[in-house]
C-alpha cells in the first residue's frame, strides 16, 4: 500500500461533525478568560481584583501573586544554546512588567466564558507605560531596551563560517550587495489554542487535553511546573484544527494555569483561545532584516558569500535560536557557496514571541539566497536558471557536507538529491523556455507578466527520536500507537499503510493512535517535517519486530521453519502452500499463555491446552502478547528539496498581482501516500501565496497590532489561489531510514517569498527587496523607480 | 469574544418596537446583525438592550415601481439582489450588492441596515447617495424622510436619532437617458474595497449631459462628486477621462491605512473613475439606443 | 445580578429542542454547548472564516453572527444533518472523502453546509463557479484545490443517474 493514493481513514468522522477538538470535550467544565496587557511595554503598578470577586459565576481569579513553587518561576527556555547568552522567558502571569500587548496578566475562571469576559472588564490594573521597542530597526538602535538587563536588545549573536568568505569576495571578479527585509506573519490555524484539564482526586491523576503539537513535551512541563510525578499526568491530543508550528511552542501559560486551576478547584477547567487572543498572545514568525555580500565569477559561480541578518524574536526567547539557526544554515539551499560566513543577531522587541511557523526560518534563508541568485543573473545578463545550475551540488557529490552545524546540533550533511534533474523538470512544467514569447504576446495587448523561480533544500526528520508500539489483538485487529501528534496530516492513514505492508495485514484492520501519552509516553513532537520520517520509520521497525515474533510463534505452531512462512492478509501461511496457515489473531492468542479463558478463542491458550510442560510458559527472552515496540533515532537529518516557479501578471493600473501559473517540483524521497503529500504541498503553497502577497502583522509604533482579525489579516480565500498548482515529483530516497523517506510538510511554503519576488521583479523591471508586497507597495515602488507619475 | 449582557426584546409590531426604543435610550436595533454582532462580540459596542425587529414581518419587502425601488428594513441583501424587477428599475443597486461581503453574509445582512450603519467603506450608502435616494425613518412620534445628502454625518454616524428606526430605503429608478456602473478594487474577493466607485451618466442627443460618481473607502464618509465639467464636449475622450480623474482626486481627501496609502488610493480613484464612467456611458447609450429603435 | 434566561425553541436537523439561554448567547455557542452539536466550529467569531456556517431555512449563514434568541423561527441544518437518510455520507461529504478535500477538518463543516446550499442553487457548477461558491470560507490546510475538486465531484454524485 505504500505509494498508493489511499483515502483517509480520518475523514468519515470529521465529515459527519464527529471530530473531537479540545473545545468539544468535557462539557460543563469551568471556562477561562485571560486579562492581557493592553500595552507593549509597561510596569504593573497596581492590580485591583476587588470588583471581580463578588461577580456571580466567577469561581477564581489568579494573578502572579497566586503562583508558587515552580509556577512562580519563569516559563522554561525550551532549547538552550551557548550563543543564547541573554535568553529570557515570561512568567505564566506577568510579574511586575509586561513586554508585549497580549501578555497574560490575570486568569479568570468562571461558570462560562461570557461571565469570565465580564469579569475581565472589571479588573483594574494601573500601568506605568514605558516606551516600546517595535521592529528590527528600533531594536538595533537600542536607544530603548525591552529588558533593562539585556544590552543592545541582543538576545544572541551567532556566527558560523566555512572558508574565508571576506577574502574570497574581495578577490572575486564581481561583487554585489543586497539589503533585504521580510515581515512578520503567523501560522494562524483555524482552531486556536485550547486546553482542558481534569484532576481526579481519588487516583491523584491529572488528565490534560491540549491542542498541541507535542503531548509528551507538555506532559513533562506540566509535571515539572505543578510538582507532580510524570506518571500522575496524562496528556492527550484530540483532533487538532491545524498547527503549522505555533502549537509546538509549549507550555503556553494557559497550558499550565488550566491544570493548576483544575487541581485547586476540584472541577474541570477549559481554556479556548479566541481569534483576537491568537493574534496577540500566541506566536508569530518571519520578521528579519538581511544584508548579503557576494563575490562571483563570469559564470555566476559563487566564490564567497557573507550574510548578516537581524532576527526579530519578539519579547522572549522560549524556543531558543531555532528559527535564526535554520535561516543561517538552510540559506545555502542546493548550492555550493565555496566560502560562506553568516552572523546573526536575535533581537528583543516589545511584540509577540517568535517561534517556528511552517518553514521555520527557511523561507527567509531561501529568500536571501534566491534574491542573490537573481541579482547575479541580472548583473551578468544571464538566464536565472543557468546561474543556479552553475552552483548546484551535483548528484555524484552526495553525501555533501556543507561544513556547518544544523539546528539539531549535528553536521549539515545532505544525504541525497538530484538538483539538475529537478530544475529540468521545473523548466518543463512551467514552460520556462517558452515564456519570452508569451511575454511578447502579453505585452502586445498591454499586459505585464513575469516569471520567477526559487530553489530550496529542507532538512527534515530531525531527532532525537520517535517510537511506535504495535499490538495485535486476538481478533486480529492491529493497534498502533505513536507518540507524536496529528493536526490534519493524515498520520492515521499513512502509518496504517506502512503497517499493512510491513506486517502483511489488511489496511482496514489497522488503527493508529497519535499523541496520547498513556499509549506512547516517549516521543518528541510534530514539527520540522519529521512525522513521516521519524514515526514512519519507527512504525516500520515496530511492525518488522511484530512480524518476526508472529513468525516465531507460527513456526512453532505449524512446525515449520520461520523462513518458510509469510504473512498475507492477516494470515501466517506456508510459502507455496497457503492452505497451511494460521490467523494472526490466533498467533496473538498463542502469544499470551492464559490461566483464564474469556472466550472461545482464548481457550486455546489456557494452561491445560498448550505448552511444553518442561519449559516456562514464557521463554526467558520473550514477553507475552503479540506486540512490537521500536524507536527510530537517526544520526542526522535527511534533506528534501524542491523548486517552485510562478508566472504572475501585474496590473498596469491597479498594481494588483495575479498568479497565472504555479509549478512545483518536489523531492521528498519515497512517498507513502501521494494524495496526502500533494495536499501538503497545496496547503503550503497557499500559505506561501498568503505570506508573499497578503499576510503581514502590522504593528504600529506603540506596539499595537493593527490587524488582529481575519478582516484585516488577509489569509487567502479560494479566489486568491491560482486555478491549479502543477506538481511533479522526483523521488530520491533517503539512505538514512528504512523506508527511504524525507519530510514533506513544510516544503510548499518555503520558497514563496523568493519565487514571488523573482517573478514580480521580472514583470516590473526593478528589484524587489522587501516582502510581502501589496498592490499599494508595488505602486510606491513604481513611483520610486520613475515608472509612474504620481496621481 | 462574547457579547456583554443586554436585555432583549423581540416586538411583534413596529409600533411596539418604537415604543420600546423610545423608553430605552440605551437600546439598539438588531436586524441582520452582520455588522452589529461582531461589534458586540468584540465588546466595541455594549448596548443595554437589543430590539430585535426580525419578527416584524411587515418590514420585509422589496417593492419596485416607476419611481424606484423601496426596500423594507428586513429585506436581506440577497433578496434585493435576487429581485428581477428591482434590477430593472435601478440596475446600480444589484451591481453594488454583488460586491457586498460574501453571499453568506448577504443572506442575513439587510440593505437598510447597511445604509444606516453609515460605513464609509460600504457599497450601499454610496449608491443611495449617488442616486439621491432617501430613507424613511419612524419613531413613536411619527415618520420622516431623510435625504441621502443629510444622512451620512461622519464615520459610522448617521443622522438617525436613537429612538428612530429606518423602515425603508428608497432608491430612485434609473432615468430613461441614464446609465450606471459600479467597480471596486479589494485586497481579497469579498473584502471591504480599497476603493470603490459608482457612476451615473446621463446623455441627451448622443452627448453626455451629466456625470456623477460616488466613492467608497476613499474618505471616511460616502462621497459624491460631479464630474460633468470634465466632459465639456459631451463625449468620452482619453483627455476628458483624465480630467475627470483630476476632478475626482481634487474633490476627495483619501486616507492612508495598513492596506493602502493615500497616493495609491488616488491612483485607484483615477483608474476606477475612468472604468465606471466609460461603462456607465456605454450603458446610457445602449439604453437610449434601445429606446430609439 | 442573575442574567435572565430566555426560553428558545431551536429546530435543528429536524429535531425541535427547547433551551433556556441568556439573550447574548451566540447561536454557534447554543448549537455547540447547549445542544452538544459540536460539529459546527468557531474559528473567528467575527463572521469572516465561515467555519460556523449553518443552513438557516436552507440558506448558509454564520452562526457566530446570530443570537440563539433570534433563531427560533427557522429550520437549522448543521453538519450533523448532512448525511443521507440511510446514514451514509451525503454527496458533499462523500466527495470530500474521495477528493481529499479536508485535512485538519476544522473548517470543513462550514464548507460542507455552504456547498450543500450552493449546489441546490447551481447543480452543475464550472470550476470557476465552484471556486466562487466557496469564496467566503477560509481553510488553512488544503489550499482549496481539493475543495474545488470536491464541489465538482459532489455535483456529479448529486446528478440524477441517466
Amino acid at each position: 500500500m505504500i505509494g498508493e493514493k489511499v483515502q483517509r481513514v480520518e475523514d468519515e468522522r470529521l465529515l459527519r461533525g464527529q471530530g473531537r477538538y479540545v473545545d468539544d470535550l468535557v462539557p460543563g467544565a469551568l471556562e477561562v478568560a485571560v486579562l492581557r496587557s493592553p500595552h507593549a511595554h509597561a510596569r504593573i503598578v497596581e492590580l485591583d481584583l476587588d470588583p471581580v470577586l463578588d461577580v456571580e459565576g466567577v469561581v477564581a481569579v489568579y494573578t502572579y501573586d497566586d503562583l508558587s513553587g515552580p509556577m512562580a518561576e519563569p516559563l522554561p527556555l525550551l532549547i538552550p544554546h551557548p550563543a543564547l547568552t541573554q535568553g529570557r522567558t515570561q512568567y505564566a502571569l506577568a510579574k511586575d512588567e509586561v513586554n508585549y500587548v497580549g501578555e497574560a496578566v490575570a486568569f479568570v475562571v468562571a461558570e462560562s466564558r461570557y461571565v469570565a469576559e465580564d469579569a475581565l472588564a472589571l479588573i483594574r490594573v494601573t500601568y506605568e507605560v514605558l516606551p516600546p521597542v517595535v521592529g528590527v530597526d528600533a531594536a538595533r538602535r537600542a536607544d530603548r531596551l525591552v529588558h533593562d538587563d539585556v544590552p543592545g536588545n541582543v538576545a544572541a549573536r551567532m556566527e558560523q563560517s566555512v572558508g574565508d568568505a571576506a577574502a574570497a569576495i574581495e578577490a572575486a571578479p564581481h561583487r554585489l550587495s543586497l539589503d533585504l527585509t521580510v515581515e512578520r506573519s503567523a501560522s494562524m490555524p483555524m482552531e486556536g489554542r485550547g486546553t482542558v484539564a481534569r484532576w481526579d482526586p481519588d487516583t491523584k491523576r491529572l488528565h490534560v487535553w491540549s491542542s498541541t503539537q507535542t503531548s509528551t513535551g507538555l506532559r513533562a512541563a506540566v509535571a515539572a511546573k505543578l510538582g507532580l510525578d510524570l506518571v500522575q499526568v496524562d496528556v492527550i491530543t484530540p483532533d487538532v484544527g491545524g498547527g503549522f508550528g505555533v502549537k509546538i511552542m509549549h507550555p503556553w501559560p494557559e497550558e499550565l494555569l488550566v491544570p493548576m486551576a483544575a487541581m485547586a478547584l476540584g472541577r474541570p477547567v477549559k481554556f479556548t483561545e479566541d481569534r483576537r487572543e491568537h493574534f496577540i498572545s500566541s506566536a508569530h514568525e518571519r520578521g528579519q532584516v538581511q544584508h548579503v555580500d557576494v563575490g562571483f565569477d563570469d559564470e555566476g559561480r559563487l566564490l564567497g558569500l557573507s550574510v548578516q541578518f537581524w532576527h526579530d524574536n519578539g519579547a522572549y526567547t522560549p524556543y531558543g535560536l531555532i528559527v535564526p539557526i535554520i535561516t543561517s544554515t538552510q540559506l545555502l539551499g542546493p548550492y555550493k557557496p565555496r566560502a560562506y560566513s553568516v552572523v546573526f543577531e536575535s533581537l528583543y522587541t516589545n511584540t509577540v514571541i517568535v517561534t517556528p511557523y511552517r518553514g521555520a526560518g527557511r523561507p527567509q534563508g531561501v529568500y536571501a539566497m534566491e534574491r542573490t541568485m537573481d541579482a547575479i543573473a541580472a548583473y551578468l545578463g544571464k538566464d536565472r536558471t543557468e546561474v543556479r545550475a552553475t552552483n548546484f551540488i551535483q548528484p555524484d557529490e552526495f553525501p555533501y557536507d556543507q561544513g556547518l552545524t544544523f539546528q539539531d546540533g549535528r553536521p549539515l550533511i545532505y544525504d541525497s538529491g538530484d538538483y539538475p534533474a529537478s530544475l529540468e523538470k521545473l523548466k518543463a512544467l512551467v514552460g520556462w523556455d517558452e515564456f519570452e514569447s508569451f511575454r511578447q504576446e502579453a505585452r502586445a495587448s498591454g499586459r505585464r507578466v513575469g516569471i520567477g523561480l526559487a530553489c530550496y533544500v529542507e532538512g527534515t526528520g530531525v531527532g532525537p527520536y520517535e517510537g511506535a508500539h504495535i499490538h495485535v489483538e486476538t481478533s486480529g485487529k492491529v493497534k498502533v500507537a505513536i507518540g507524536l501528534t496529528s493536526q490534519g496530516q493524515g498520520h492515521q492513514t499513512a502509518f496504517a499503510q506502512v503497517v499493512a505492508d510491513e506486517l502483511g495485514v489488511p489496511f482496514e484492520d489497522v488503527e493508529v493512535t497519535t499523541g496520547d501519552t498513556r499509549r506512547m509516553p516517549y516521543a518528541v513532537g510534530t514539527f520540522a517535517s519529521r512525522a513521516a520520517v521519524m514515526s514512519g520509520s519507527a512504525v516500520a521497525l515496530a511492525a518488522r519486530q511484530t512480524r518476526a515474533k508472529a513468525l516465531r510463534i507460527a513456526a512453532e505452531a505449524l512446525e515449520v521453519s520461520e523462513e518458510d512462512l509469510e504473512i498475507v492478509d492477516g494470515q501466517v501461511q506456508v510459502k507455496g502452500a497457503p492452505a497451511t496457515k494460521v490467523a494472526l489473531g490466533t498467533i496473538a492468542v498463542l502469544s499470551n499463555p492464559l490461566r483464564y479463558a474469556f472466550d472461545e478463542a482464548s481457550k486455546l491458550a489456557t494452561q491445560f491446552t498448550v505448552g511444553d510442560t518442561s519449559k516456562p510458559p514464557i521463554a526467558d527472552d520473550e514477553e507475552p502478547g503479540l506486540e512490537g515496540k521500536d524507536f527510530y533515532s537517526p544520526e542526522r537529518s535527511t534533506f528534501a528539496s524542491g523548486m517552485h516557479a510562478v508566472i504572475v501578471e501585474t496590473d498596469p493600473d491597479t498594481c494588483e498581482i495575479k498568479v497565472l501559473k504555479y509549478a512545483v517540483v518536489h523531492d521528498c524521497g519515497n512517498l507513502i501516500n501521494p494524495l496526502i503529500v500533494e495536499g501538503q504541498i497545496h496547503g503550503g503553497v497557499a500559505q506561501g501565496i498568503g505570506g508573499a502577497l497578503y499576510e503581514r502583522m502590522a504593528y504600529d509604533e506603540h506596539g499595537q497590532l493593527q490587524n488582529a482579525s481575519f478582516m484585516d489579516f488577509l489569509m487567502p480565500y479560494s479566489t486568491e489561489m491560482p486555478a491549479t498548482i502543477d506538481i511533479d515529483h522526483l523521488e530520491t530516497p533517503s539512505p538514512l531510514n528504512p523506508l527511504g523517506l524525507k519530510g514533506a510538510g513544510e516544503a510548499g511554503v518555503i520558497p514563496s517569498a523568493a519565487v514571488f519576488a523573482s517573478a514580480i521583479e521580472d514583470a516590473e523591471g526593478f528589484p524587489i527587496h522587501a516582502m510581502p508586497i501589496s498592490p499599494s507597495e508595488l505602486y510606491d515602488l513604481r513611483l520610486q523607480h520613475g515608472h509612474e507619475e504620481p496621481s | 469574544m462574547k457579547p456583554a449582557p443586554f436585555e432583549f426584546v423581540r416586538p411583534a409590531s413596529l409600533a411596539e418596537a418604537l415604543e420600546v426604543l423610545a423608553a430605552n435610550p440605551d437600546a439598539k436595533v438588531l436586524a441582520g446583525g452582520q455588522s452589529l454582532i461582531p461589534l458586540l462580540s468584540m465588546r466595541l459596542a455594549a448596548p443595554g438592550m437589543l430590539v430585535d425587529i426580525n419578527g416584524i414581518g411587515e418590514l420585509s419587502y422589496v417593492r419596485s415601481d416607476r419611481e424606484g425601488v423601496r426596500v423594507g428594513a428586513l429585506a436581506r441583501h440577497a433578496e434585493v439582489e435576487g429581485d428581477a424587477r428591482a434590477r430593472e428599475v435601478q440596475p446600480l443597486l444589484g451591481l453594488a450588492l454583488r460586491q457586498v461581503a460574501h453571499p453568506t453574509i448577504r443572506n442575513r445582512g439587510t440593505t437598510v441596515g447597511s445604509v444606516v450603519h453609515a460605513d464609509g467603506s460600504a457599497e450601499i450608502p454610496v449608491v443611495l447617495a449617488l442616486l439621491n435616494g432617501r430613507v424613511a425613518v419612524a419613531s413613536s412620534s411619527g415618520r420622516r424622510d431623510i435625504a441621502a445628502a443629510d444622512l451620512f454625518l461622519g464615520p459610522m454616524e448617521s443622522s438617525l436619532k436613537h429612538d428612530e428606526i429606518a423602515v425603508e430605503a428608497f432608491f430612485p429608478a434609473i432615468e430613461h437617458d441614464a446609465g450606471v456602473a459600479f467597480d471596486e478594487v479589494a485586497r481579497r474577493n469579498g473584502d471591504y474595497a480599497l476603493c470603490g466607485v459608482a457612476a451615473h451618466v446621463r446623455v441627451s442627443g448622443g452627448r453626455i449631459v451629466s456625470v456623477r460618481t460616488g466613492y467608497l473607502s476613499v474618505c471616511d464618509v460616502p462621497t459624491v462628486v460631479d464630474l460633468t465639467a470634465a466632459f465639456p464636449d459631451g463625449v468620452v475622450t482619453p483627455a476628458a477621462l483624465d480630467d475627470a480623474g483630476d476632478l475626482a482626486v481634487a474633490a476627495l481627501d483619501p486616507v492612508s491605512d495598513i492596506h493602502a496609502s493615500a497616493v495609491y488610493r488616488c491612483r485607484l480613484v483615477r483608474t476606477l473613475t475612468r472604468r465606471v464612467v466609460v461603462a456607465a456611458h456605454e450603458h446610457a447609450m445602449s439604453r437610449v439606443g434601445a429606446e430609439v429603435s | 445580578m442573575t442574567e435572565p434566561l430566555h426560553d428558545v425553541r431551536l429546530s435543528v436537523n429536524g429535531v425541535v429542542h427547547q433551551v433556556a439561554v441568556p439573550a447574548r448567547r451566540l447561536l454557534s455557542d447554543a448549537l455547540r454547548h447547549d445542544l452538544r452539536l459540536t460539529g459546527t466550529h468557531v474559528g473567528c467569531e467575527h463572521g469572516v472564516c465561515g467555519s460556523c456556517t449553518v443552513l438557516v431555512d436552507g440558506r448558509p449563514m454564520r452562526s457566530c453572527l446570530m443570537l440563539a434568541v433570534s433563531a427560533s423561527d427557522y429550520e437549522i441544518t448543521t453538519v450533523e444533518g448532512l448525511a443521507d437518510e440511510d446514514g451514509s455520507l451525503g454527496p458533499v461529504q462523500q466527495a470530500f472523502k474521495e477528493c481529499h478535500g479536508l485535512q485538519c477538518g476544522f473548517c470543513t463543516p462550514g464548507f460542507l453546509t455552504t456547498i450543500t446550499a450552493g449546489l441546490e442553487e447551481n447543480p452543475s457548477p464550472t470550476a470557476e463557479e465552484a471556486r466562487e461558491m466557496i469564496a467566503g470560507n477560509l481553510c488553512r490546510c488544503t489550499g482549496y484545490q481539493n475543495i474545488v475538486a470536491s464541489v465538482l465531484r459532489a455535483a456529479e454524485l448529486k446528478a440524477p443517474q441517466p
